[in-house]
């Protein structure tokens, strides 16, 4: 079982073709898999649909691969910080399906676990709901929302020991382990590769088994919306 | 005087209770936090974390920690992380007591619409119709009218709609309305506002 590759080209050697779905980790841009979007950049994949919560910046995350207009298709609840995002979207080069952000972290978790639809009162009677199929439970509305099976995941965690049982730190957690979940294959890149055994078998977030490919490396972290307190005199 | 920012989120904050675990969202909901006193308030962040702390100080800003908004934010002793698909579990399956959320239309049915202006604004919903959907308790504070002097009260959303017959309470810069069977109840007014005043600027029935 080798799961550890030298670099992100490595990691991603045989996964990309033009056309396919990636589901990302990340939320804003913490816990974004920046290591692997460059990769994705460089190697230049087209018509690319990406379910992620966000979609980055104009200039960090997956606003690289908006600036390359190598993205068909964003599947997202929140794309605000995004003006290059606006602009294509605007133009119609740029397709986006609104989700709910629960409903997008339920459909990848649902899709990793092998289950292809599930029903949420989450957005009935607004506009996500429109064409999908409803149905009543104990005199409640539900809308049937459906599981995301993904080509590739992309995803970012803390430390990682060899077999890919990984830890994450705080908020950055996120939506990484559901999009790890989802993919057929899944990417990961951590700060830190351990040894096994390292990690303590009771405290591992994400097991091994959702993860094929592990890459370190030095990451950003760039922060979106610094905000502070003032100290007390 | 009609209430300003600060007293809608003070007078917001009186609707929370001992033990609750409340979502607060962007805006003056945000400085609800700031009147919550001596109640035992746990903050959710729905990007996964219950026990959201202040603001951090300049220089210990940790970009693995931020809340709904991305701003940089604080751990507490209570503390507890989790992923986003935990973190919309219990709000959609009604751990959440309440969401303190803003609104740019509500209507006297319970519509909610604070999510997009088609053709101007397309940012998204993010957790909006989530936690609209799941939580036990959806108090609404946005000012009264909007910047062209129109009320936000109506009869029916015109604008795309987060949930559908999800609000209970309204606070606004004017007073606070619950929405009842075949409208919207007066429950208080602000300070000098008069009960003619509320209703003159209420497009929704007010019972």
């Amino acid at each position: 079982m080798q799961k550890i590759y030298g670099s992100a080209a490595e990691a991603l050697d045989g996964l990309l073709f033009d056309g396919m779905t990636i589901a990302a980790g990340g939320f804003g841009l913490c816990g974004i898999p920046e290591i692997l979007i460059a990769a994705i950049r460089d190697a230049g994949t087209t018509n690319l649909t990406i379910a992620s919560n966000n979609a980055g910046v104009d200039d960090f995350g997956l606003g690289l691969l908006l600036q390359t207009k190598q993205v068909k298709k964003m599947m997202s609840s929140y794309v605000g910080e995004n003006d290059l995002f606006m602009q294509q979207y605007l133009s119609g080069e740029l397709e986006i399906e609104f989700n709910p952000q629960g409903t997008l972290a339920e459909r990848m978790r649902a899709g990793g676990a092998g289950i292809p639809g599930f029903y949420t009162k989450t957005g009935v009677g607004t506009q996500v709901a429109e064409g999908k199929e409803h149905k009543d439970f104990d005199g409640q509305t539900y809308v049937l929302e459906r599981g995301i099976f993904a080509d590739l995941s992309i995803v970012k965690a803390w430390k990682a020991d060899e077999t890919g049982n990984c830890i994450f730190r705080k908020t950055a957690r996120n939506f990484n382990p559901p999009a790890a979940m989802c993919g057929k294959t899944c990417v990961m890149e951590v700060e830190e590769i351990v040894p096994v055994g390292t990690l303590d078998p009771d405290n591992i977030h994400l097991p091994g088994i959702y993860v094929h490919r592990l890459i370190q490396g030095e990451h950003e972290k760039r922060i979106e919306q610094r905000t502070t307190r003032a100290r007390a005199a | 005087m009609p209430w300003d920012r600060n007293q809608m989120a003070e007078r917001a904050a009186a609707e929370l209770e001992d033990g609750m675990y409340v979502n607060l969202g962007i805006g003056i909901p945000t400085l609800v936090a700031n009147y919550t006193g001596d109640k035992d308030i746990t903050l959710q962040s729905e990007n996964g974390m219950l026990g959201m702390g202040p603001f951090p100080y300049e220089g210990e800003e940790d970009p693995d920690l931020i809340n709904a908004g991305k701003q940089t934010i604080t751990e507490m002793d209570r503390t507890a992380y989790f992923d986003s698909a935990t973190s919309f579990g219990m709000i959609r399956g009604g751990k959440i007591a309440a969401a303190i959320l803003g609104a740019m239309e509500v209507a006297e049915n319970g519509d909610l619409a604070n999510w997009m202006i088609p053709g101007k604004l397309i940012k998204g919903m993010g957790g909006a119709m989530d936690l609209v959907a799941g939580v036990g308790r959806v108090i609404v504070v946005m000012d009264h009218t909007n910047k062209k002097g129109e009320t936000k009260l109506l009869k029916e959303c015109t604008l795309p709609l987060t949930g559908a017959g999800v609000v209970d309470r309204i606070i606004t810069n004017l007073g606070v309305l619950d929405v009842v069977d075949g409208g919207l109840k007066i429950v208080e007014l602000a300070p000098e506002v008069s009960e003619d005043e509320m209703r003159a600027k209420t497009a929704a029935a007010i019972v």
